[in-house]
This record gives structure tokens, C-alpha cells and sequence, in this order.
């Protein structure tokens, strides 16, 4: 039996993957920095300024300040999904998959750099939103440090969602379903604009099966130190949805599931 | 393409291995794979195969006959069913970073990034095989492939036969023992494929293994130091080319007579003769390996016999009637 010589951590191939799609990334970067952010702004300037001034503050705080978290966490769900579901679905549309499943390169690597690589895309869109809503609204962040690992985290926690999309989706068309169809209802309807506490019975308890009202409420209680639920079962939730998306991708590379027959 | 024989270094995983570049030692080593798809298509049967360093291995087959799949499974892009593959003595299983770091692989079909330039996607795919970046080593690759000059072009701008010298490139960037070549020529005018053939040689002479599927058995019989036939995912047979050509092949000797003949002669009928052309040819078949076939035995009785002729020649079976021969036995 031959002594193995590869080191057991293909650093190098991680390192090659993430550099490519974060030149991708640069590639295509008014398009991915550009549109986002644009949007944003006008979601500020239309609810933050125009109609906020006639809402009054909520749980203390002003209505444009309020509606900050959920705007950046609008755009990073849809991005990270996008960023990360195109990342792994171009590859295996294109053939060029071939190259990366006969590398050296473990599941646990591929997904560090795609998802990796995506993350960084969706946090550095997040910070650039914060930066650009500081500019329009009075800002303050009650726990920047914890704001920080958690947008991280809700990058990283959707960025696998996306991977996983990414990998079952047959076409374009069911590369944008889910995010479309699913995602972006219940993002607009999980407290961005509001806090459910301002929604009438039944609405206020069937919100709560909604789960992106946690993802919502725990970033928004980074900010202002108040949220919709209490952090931990943000943070709970968020895990949660961390580890249902690792339990999944940890099924696919073991079975194949659309990469490998 | 430049083809000429000049020093180049072995591949590097061979030097890493030290003890692993043995001459003879078996590269790569199949044994009883077998692989049946979710649709029930069974591609592979109790395949068996040794694959000797440093040679070309022609493994010819028609469509679907499993070429593609034995290919794929020892590199990791189709999981393997029963059976063991082992890559220089490394399981492709619980060593497959070993195993796939050792491989080259050359696609078909030209999947490549369009977007990219040459020199970047030959850089990432050194880099995605784990190697420490070498970029003396990557002109020396970009120039023996004629691509130099187009380093920094888009892959998408390049013309067909150097979109395939890049996918060549990409699967040399990483200095690899074994290379596979699916239909490396498919497609390809006859020039690229003479250069290819030419460049296919020349990594032999490094010490690189080089397994090749084709579809033109004039490229098997060109280049290959052996040959397997599958067929209906089992290996049909293997052998050195010149054996096979020698064991398999058929010789025919044509006779064009003086004058035409009704029938074959009595005294000739134990040769097994055949009459063609109106009487006016005599043909005679037997088989390449056969030493009982004394050609000038022949002619001797022929001329005991009178019968004249003015001009004869020979003929041997080439690669493909050997081929097609076998698969037809085989149905």
C-alpha cells in the first residue's frame, strides 16, 4: 500500500475556486453591486422618507432607521440566493463541472469556496447598503459586533440555500422559483416593513410560522436592541436553518443527487 | 503546434512519488468494475483492466459501449459501482485525492469558460489540483500548444481546434501521470489531429500514460501500443496492437491468371481457393499467424499445375475489419 502524499486540506483548489467566482463576481460588478443597491435606495427614499415621515417611530425608533435591517436582509436573501444558486447551476450548465468533480477537491471544500465566495459577495452588499443608508437616515447599532456575525451568518445560512438550489434547479426558470415565488413574499411579509406586533389576530400568530419574521427580527434587534422575538430564538431559528441546509448538502455529495450519477 | 523532441521533465506527481515512476508498474488497475445507472442501463460488466506506464492504451467501442463511463468513474464523475479501480496503486474511493491528482482528463465535448482568458483558465485549474503555482512551467505548456500568443484572449474568441488545445492545456496544468483523452479528435481537421497525434507521443516520451477513446480506428492503429475493445460494457479484449493485428488479422493473396479458369484446379482444392472476377482472379485467404499458409508452397503448385498468372499482390486486414469483426462475434 502506497503512503499518501496530497495534504489532507486542498487549500490551493479552494483558494482557485473562490478566486474564480469572486472574479465573476467582479466581472459582473455593476450588475452586482450596482442594481442592488440602487434599489435599495429608492426603497429608502420612497418608505423612509416619503411615506415613514407620516408613520412615527416604532418601539422608540424612527420609521426609516426601523426599516433598515430588513432592507439590507431584502437584498442580502435575494442576492446570496441568486449569487450562490448561479455559482454552482453555471457550471453544470455549461460542462465546466466536469473539471471541478474530477479535482482534488473534497464536498466540504467546494462548498466552502462556492458558498464562500457567494457569502462575501452578499456581506460586502450588505455593508454597502448599511453604508449607503447611513447617508440617508440616522443610524445607530446597538451591538455592531453581533450585527456583524450575524449578517454573516444569514449570508452564509442563505448562500447554502442557494448552493442547494443551485444544484436541484433543471433550468433558469427553476433557478429563480423559489427565490421568486417563495422567498420574496415571505421576506416582505417577515416584518421589513413592520413590526407584527402591528398586524391584527389571526395575522400576528400566522406570522409566526413564517420564518423569516426570526432572521428579520434578530438582525433588527442587533440594531435597535428590540425585535419581534427574542434574540436567542433568532439565533435558534437561524442555526436551525444552517444546519437543515448542511443535513441537505451533505445528502446531495453523498448521493449524487444531480452532480454524480 | 511545435512537436519537436526536446528534454521536459516527468510528470510531477511521479517526482513527488519518487518510488511510484517504476517503468512496467501498472498506472492505472481495474478489476471487476461493474456500474448500472438509476434508469437500470448496466454501462459496465465485470470490467477488468492494467494499464502499464508510459503507454498510449486505445480503448475503442462503439456508442454507449461504456468507453465514457469507465473513464468518468476513474476520475470521480461517475460514482463507481462494485469492483476496485486503483490509480497508482491509490483507491480511487478512499484515496481519491491521490488518485485524481494524478489524472488528466480531456473531455469530448468543449467545456470551457468562455469569459475567462487562456492563461487564467489554465492557472485555475493548476490551482484547483492542489499545485503550487508555476508559471515557467504554464508558458512552457502555453507554447508547446501553440497558444502562447493567445494567453490573454477569451477562450470565446478562440477557433474550435484551440478551444480543444486549451482543454489539453487546462488537463496538463497540473503536471498529471495519467491522461485521459476522450475522443480527442472529434471534429478535428486532419492537420490538429496530426499535431495531436504528434503531441500525444511526445507525452509519452515524458512518462506521461495516456488512455484514449476514438471512435477512428486509424488513430488506434497510429498511435496505440495497445488496444481494448468493449463492447456492451464488458472488455471484449485487450492486447498489444502488433499481437492483436498478428493473431487477429487476415492476409489475402489475389492472383490475376494469364488465363480464366471454369473451376479451381483438383490438385488445388486442399488450398481452399476461391475463383472471383469471371475466373480471371484466384484469392486465397488465410490468417496472419497461421504458418501452415506457405504463400510459396502456393506458387510452386500453382506452376506444377499451369496455371499462369500475370500479377499478383497481398493484402492485410486493417484495425477496423478486426473491430468490427470482433463485435460482430460478440453480438
Amino acid at each position: 500500500m502506497r503512503r499518501a502524499a496530497f495534504p489532507r486540506f486542498n487549500i490551493r483548489g479552494v483558494r482557485a475556486l473562490y478566486l474564480f467566482e469572486m472574479g465573476r463576481f467582479k466581472r459582473t460588478l455593476w450588475q452586482s453591486l450596482a442594481t442592488p443597491v440602487i434599489t435599495t435606495v429608492l426603497y429608502f427614499v420612497v418608505f423612509g422618507t416619503a411615506i415613514g415621515d407620516r408613520i412615527g417611530d416604532i418601539d422608540g425608533v424612527g420609521y426609516g432607521a426601523f426599516i433598515v435591517p430588513g432592507l439590507i436582509l431584502l437584498t442580502v436573501f435575494t442576492q446570496s440566493l441568486s449569487n450562490a444558486s448561479f455559482g454552482i447551476y453555471m457550471p453544470r450548465f455549461s460542462g465546466t463541472i466536469y473539471e471541478i468533480l474530477s479535482a482534488p477537491v473534497s464536498a466540504v471544500e467546494m462548498v466552502l469556496a462556492y458558498v464562500g465566495a457567494a457569502a462575501t459577495k452578499s456581506l460586502l452588499l450588505g455593508l454597502i447598503i448599511l453604508v449607503t443608508a447611513s447617508f440617508i437616515v440616522d443610524l445607530q447599532i446597538a451591538y455592531p459586533v453581533l450585527m456583524l456575525l450575524y449578517l454573516a451568518l444569514v449570508c452564509f445560512a442563505f448562500c447554502l440555500a442557494g448552493f442547494i438550489i443551485g444544484i436541484w434547479a433543471e433550468g433558469f426558470e427553476q433557478l429563480q422559483l423559489l427565490p421568486m415565488l417563495v422567498v420574496t413574499p415571505l421576506t416582505f411579509l417577515g416584518g421589513v416593513f413592520y413590526s407584527i406586533d402591528m398586524l391584527p389576530e389571526p395575522w400576528r400568530t400566522v406570522s409566526l410560522f413564517n420564518p423569516l419574521v426570526y432572521v428579520v427580527s434578530g438582525f433588527r434587534w442587533s440594531f435597535h436592541g428590540s425585535g419581534d422575538v427574542a434574540p436567542w430564538i433568532s439565533l435558534a431559528a437561524l442555526l436551525g436553518f444552517c444546519t437543515l441546509c448542511i443535513a441537505l448538502v451533505w445528502w446531495i455529495f453523498r448521493t449524487g443527487y444531480r452532480i454524480k450519477p | 503546434m511545435k512537436v519537436q523532441n526536446r528534454e521536459m521533465r516527468p510528470p510531477r506527481s511521479s517526482r513527488a512519488a519518487g518510488d511510484a515512476h517504476v517503468a512496467g508498474s501498472a498506472v492505472l488497475s481495474v478489476a471487476g468494475l461493474s456500474k448500472t445507472y438509476a434508469d437500470g442501463h448496466r454501462a459496465l460488466d465485470h470490467v477488468d483492466l492494467d494499464m502499464r506506464r508510459g503507454e498510449i492504451f486505445a480503448l475503442l467501442g462503439p456508442n454507449g459501449a461504456g468507453k465514457t463511463t469507465l473513464i468518468s468513474i476513474v476520475c470521480g464523475l461517475v460514482r463507481p459501482g462494485s469492483g476496485s479501480v486503483r490509480v497508482a496503486g491509490f483507491d480511487i474511493r478512499s484515496d481519491y485525492r491521490e488518485t485524481r491528482s494524478r489524472i488528466g482528463l480531456v473531455p469530448q465535448e468543449l467545456h470551457t469558460d468562455m469569459f475567462e482568458t487562456v492563461l487564467h483558465t489554465v492557472r485555475f485549474s493548476r490551482g484547483l489540483f492542489g499545485c503550487a503555482p508555476d508559471e515557467a512551467y504554464l508558458e512552457q505548456l502555453l507554447r508547446d500548444l501553440s497558444l502562447w500568443d493567445k494567453r490573454n484572449n477569451a477562450i470565446m474568441t478562440l477557433s474550435g481546434g484551440m478551444k480543444r488545445r486549451v482543454l489539453i492545456a487546462k488537463a496538463l496544468s497540473h503536471e498529471p501521470e495519467l491522461l485521459f483523452l476522450d475522443e480527442p479528435t472529434a471534429g478535428v481537421d486532419v492537420e490538429l489531429r496530426r499535431e495531436m497525434w504528434a503531441l500525444v507521443r511526445r507525452l509519452r516520451e515524458r512518462g506521461v500514460s495516456v488512455l484514449l477513446t476514438t471512435h477512428y480506428i486509424e488513430e488506434a492503429e497510429e498511435m496505440a501500443d495497445r488496444i481494448g475493445v468493449i463492447h456492451q460494457g464488458r472488455l471484449v479484449l485487450v492486447d498489444d496492437k502488433a499481437s492483436l493485428m498478428r493473431k487477429l488479422g487476415r492476409k489475402q493473396l489475389t492472383l490475376h491468371l494469364d488465363r480464366s479458369l471454369d473451376a479451381v484446379p483438383r490438385a488445388l482444392e486442399h488450398w481452399g481457393l476461391h475463383l472471383s472476377g469471371g475466373g480471371a482472379v484466384l484469392e486465397y485467404h488465410f490468417d496472419a499467424s497461421d504458418e501452415s499458409a506457405c504463400v510459396p508452397q502456393l506458387l510452386r503448385e500453382l506452376a506444377r499445375t499451369g496455371v499462369e498468372f500475370t500479377d499478383l499482390n497481398t493484402r492485410q486486414s486493417s484495425l477496423e475489419e478486426i473491430f468490427i469483426r470482433l463485435l460482430e462475434a460478440d453480438r
